[in-house]
């Protein structure tokens, strides 16, 4: 019997779907395309997965949300693909995987970095099922900030009606503050803290 | 492009998987916070200090197969640290170079920005000897910290204003200290201050690496880079009064070259690929007749 394998290829998998997040970082907004694991057990999402096993691994505590952690395969999963510590507090992780971004949070509960070391912060991978610019996702937000060539839209859905004003309070602690990494069904899109997000009437 | 023949028993790009995730991780958050300094746990190269450790970790990091590399020392792509680096890549990962910015997926530099605007599928990797701008202004690592975290930069607009007071005019050069998005000041790296405007608004992602200090920071495409000034003594890139010996471009930025024992010297272009395509578009310099074959052929 073979043994399980995340990526087919670890070395250049691993590669792009590092890429793709950097990109979608450094360029707030875009959709970034990611080749997610399929082998991923529900409802961990195959491109939240696959952000995952790229970045983590027993250098980087990960905190899963109520539904992630009430899946026990989940947690079994990432231990043996990342061999990250599984659990961890939210004020204390390097990532927290996020399956119901609907109750997302509080975003102040995670590690928030400090004024000289704002850098040891949490990055949150937030599953949305649509992402990029598909008309029909239930929200539409308006990006502006480093990144941006005056300003992006991002449609996506899944989100709380009320993540603009927590984006916010989360810009205005800069240079402390968490990113957030969207994994939509095909890639990824980012809302780092330096991002001013509003939100778009419908 | 030639295929080289990679090197066995090194994984590609050379350094392992989980020091590219540690890197991989330090980027990601220095994107997050331009213009910050990331610490990382830099790694022993199989090359000195000094030598663009830093520039090669952050490359080795987010390199991948179907990349184009490109790497110049100065503007050059034919001098020893740019050649033993493209080297180094060619036979640690097999990915192609080039020496045309244009085609360039990557582009890893110590110190100049090319000539040629960047665009948006482009990452310009530099080396860094010392990342932290305020230094030679404070030795202490815990201090100029805690300087930057309450943005106090007072101390560095004293050692331009001592500039002044002391030669008339800012006579810092290169090194020349920004300020980035209105909130940390950043150290360019040694990159002369001729190409410090073309650091704003840069449509390429802009990644810093210094290996010795074990320091990351980065600016964001389209991130706004100030070069600090006063209002009666604005930022000025550096101008020349000669045009390119070789080419005749008057807007590029230019090395003094000596020729003889006699005080012969002339200047040419430091981005040798943009001058080398002004060439070959027909462009001529005033020496460019007398150049060696090699060089003047590079026009045919």
């Amino acid at each position: 019997m073979a043994l399980a394998r995340a990526f087919a290829d670890p070395v250049h998998d691993a590669q792009q779907t590092f890429r793709a997040v950097m990109n979608a970082l450094a360029r707030p907004g875009t959709l970034q395309p990611v080749a997610g694991l399929t082998g991923a057990p529900a409802p961990l999402s195959p491109v939240a997965a696959a952000v995952a096993v790229a970045l983590a691994d027993y250098e980087t505590p990960l905190w899963l949300d109520g539904r992630l952690a009430a899946a026990p395969d989940v947690a079994a999963w990432l231990a043996f693909h990342t061999g990250a510590r599984i659990g961890a507090a939210p004020s204390q992780a390097a990532f927290a995987l996020v399956a119901d971004a609907g109750i997302l949070p509080d975003l102040a509960g995670f590690a928030q970095g400090t004024d000289v070391y704002p850098d040891r912060s949490t990055t949150l991978i937030v599953q949305v099922a649509e992402l990029g610019p598909i008309a029909s996702a239930a929200m539409r937000v308006r990006l502006a900030g480093p990144g941006i060539s005056g300003h992006a839209t991002l449609a996506v859905s899944c989100l709380p009606a009320d993540i603009a004003d927590r984006l916010a309070a989360n810009h205005a602690l800069f240079p402390r503050g968490v990113d957030l990494v969207l994994a939509g069904p095909e890639g990824v899109a980012a809302l780092p803290r330096t991002t001013r997000v509003t939100l778009v009437e419908a | 492009m030639t295929v080289h023949q990679t090197a066995s028993g090194y994984n590609f790009a050379y350094l392992d998987e989980q020091t590219k995730r540690m890197i991989r991780r330090a980027i990601l958050k220095a994107i997050a916070i331009p213009g910050y300094q990331v610490p990382f746990a830099s790694r022993e190269m199989p090359m000195p200090y000094g030598w663009g450790t830093g520039g090669v970790q952050v490359t080795a990091a987010i390199l991948g197969s179907g990349d184009r590399l490109k790497v110049i020392d100065q503007g050059a792509d034919d001098t020893t640290n740019a050649v033993s680096i493209r080297k180094f890549f060619e036979k640690t990962s097999g990915v192609e170079t080039t020496t045309h910015t244009a085609d360039a997926t990557i582009i890893q530099t110590r110190h100049r920005i090319p000539e040629k605007t960047l665009t948006a599928d482009q990452v310009l990797v530099y080396q860094v000897p010392i990342p932290e701008p305020l230094r030679f202004l404070e030795p202490r690592e815990t201090e100029t910290r805690v300087m930057h975290a309450l943005e106090d930069y007072g101390l560095m607009h004293v050692k331009l204003y001592e500039d002044i007071a002391t030669h008339g005019h800012i006579a810092t050069t290169y090194a020349y200290p920004v300020k980035v998005e209105d909130r940390y000041v950043m150290d360019p790296s040694p990159t002369p201050k001729f190409d410090n405007p073309k650091m704003n608004d840069c449509a390429a992602l802009q990644l810093f690496g210094a290996g010795r200090e074990k320091r990351i920071y980065a600016l964001p495409p389209h991130t706004k880079v100030v070069s600090l000034d006063f209002e009666d003594h604005p930022f000025e890139p550096t101008k020349f009064d000669h045009a390119c010996a070789l080419c005749g471009a008057t807007h590029t930025y230019l090395d003094e070259v000596i020729t003889d024992d006699a005080g012969g010297r002339m200047f040419v272009c430091s981005d040798t690929d943009h001058c080398e395509e002004r060439r070959a578009e027909g462009h001529r310099g005033e020496l460019l007749g007398e150049a060696p074959a090699a060089i003047a052929g590079a026009a045919e």
